[in-house]
């Protein structure tokens, strides 16, 4: 079973539900954590996993062969992401941009073009007591996190009962990649008019790839109440509230997580856990 | 010669456009006769890389000098490739720019003056930087 956690909004809560959700089932189920917020990966902070393997993550980008070219600009006109430029006596690529579509060469009537290996990234595998363990991280001054998220998901759910996936924030290219194929996706809001704003996009964006979807109220206040009228009226499951809580902050940042400081919230998010589980059958 | 002037408007009346990429049209005048002609932008509607395709027609269309607001890196890269000078930070209306650049008060700038999705509108990671080379 794939859970995936996202959010729209950033810093509600994401890393705390998946580390807590796995920490709190890892003793009755083989549990898998996947920490693909590759540009600040942190859920290891709390789990302290040991890590064995590093896998480097590289996309393919045009290598031009300056000899060969006639500058016909086909390749640039193809190419949707404007990664290659043609000047009248010079090629320009910019890998930064590139997605590794390959279309370049394969317009290329000189062949002219040949793809190599660009590195985006690293992947991190290893174990926390009771809990296998991935996390990717973006090189530093790329932009493209998709290739190491995909990276991250090639085998995931397949040896474990359940594999969490704490999603990046937001709603775009690489929240996209983290959730799509995931049974379910658990969407951490906060009780802000920021909080529900963003948790519209992204219950938008989970319906657009078929995943459903339900929320989690982290840091809630009774005196505002719009999430839950949101939610009640397009009839989105709220399966837990957190409190905007002084102790759970604390805990939180000498790097506690919510599940293994609180026995009380151990059984929470056991019990969130199967009413999960129900939402996915 | 050929000046490739990024502007709000179609006439050299127009002011300049502080955008590069982004910019929807450019107004490319021959500064002897002070006629020009109107470049609908490709790169206003690129979902990425629209400095790089922006900067690929200003040079097809023979330009030897640009004129705007914000150059990114990658524009830059693309403008100083073709032998194009850069010239940035400018405001004013079209008409007042080129007749500036052509009594040589501008610099060609040596480095962008703005970084990557500068002009990309809100987003995640839109740009914050600030700059002029003059």
């Amino acid at each position: 079973m794939l859970i995936s956690i996202a959010s729209g909004k950033g810093g509600t809560g994401k890393t705390l539900v998946a580390t807590s959700l796995a920490c709190a089932i890892k003793d009755t189920y083989s549990v898998e954590l996947i920490d693909c917020d590759v540009e600040e990966p942190n859920a290891h902070i709390f789990i302290n996993p040991e890590f064995t393997v590093s896998e480097v993550v590289e996309t393919p980008v045009p290598k031009i062969d300056e000899s060969k070219c006639n500058h016909c600009a086909k390749c640039s006109k193809a190419c949707v992401f404007n990664a290659i430029a043609i000047l009248n006596e010079s090629v320009l690529t910019f890998p930064d941009l590139c997605h590794g579509c390959g279309v370049c060469a394969f317009v290329c009537e000189r062949k002219a073009i040949t793809e190599v290996p660009y590195r985006t990234g690293l992947i991190e595998k290893g174990y926390a007591p009771g809990i296998k363990f991935k996390q990717g991280k973006l090189d530093i001054g790329r932009a493209m996190a998709t290739p190491v998220i995909k990276k991250l998901k090639e085998d995931a759910g397949k040896e474990q009962d359940v594999t969490f996936i704490d999603s990046p924030p937001g709603t775009s290219c690489s929240m996209v990649e983290a959730v799509d194929a995931s049974d379910l996706c658990l969407l951490v809001t906060e009780s802000t008019p920021f909080g529900l704003n963003d948790l519209e996009l992204a219950l938008q964006t989970i319906n657009q790839l078929g995943v459903p979807g339900a929320v989690i109220i982290n840091r809630a206040r009774p005196e505002d109440r719009r999430v839950e009228q949101y939610c009640q009226q397009n009839q989105v499951p709220i399966l837990m509230q957190i409190p905007l809580d002084y102790s759970i902050a604390r805990l939180y940042s000498k790097g506690i997580t919510l599940a293994l400081g609180s026995p009380q919230w151990r059984e929470n998010f056991r019990h969130l856990f199967e009413k999960t589980k129900e939402l996915v059958r | 010669m050929k000046i490739a002037v990024s502007s709000t408007g179609a006439s050299l009346n127009s002011q300049i456009e502080p955008r590069f990429g982004r910019c929807e049209q450019f107004i490319i005048v021959d500064p002897e006769t002070m006629r020009f002609e109107v470049m609908e932008n490709p790169g206003s509607i690129a979902s990425g890389g629209a400095g790089i395709t922006t900067a690929q027609e200003i040079a097809r269309k023979g330009a030897e000098a640009v004129i705007t607001g914000h150059c990114g890196p990658n524009a830059h890269r693309v403008l100083t490739t073709a032998g194009i000078d850069v010239i940035t930070g400018v405001s004013g209306t079209v008409q007042e720019v080129v007749t500036g650049y052509i009594r040589g008060q501008y610099t060609p700038s040596v480095n962008p003056n703005a970084p990557e999705h500068f002009g990309a509108g809100a987003g995640f990671k839109r740009g914050k930087g600030k700059g002029s080379n003059l």
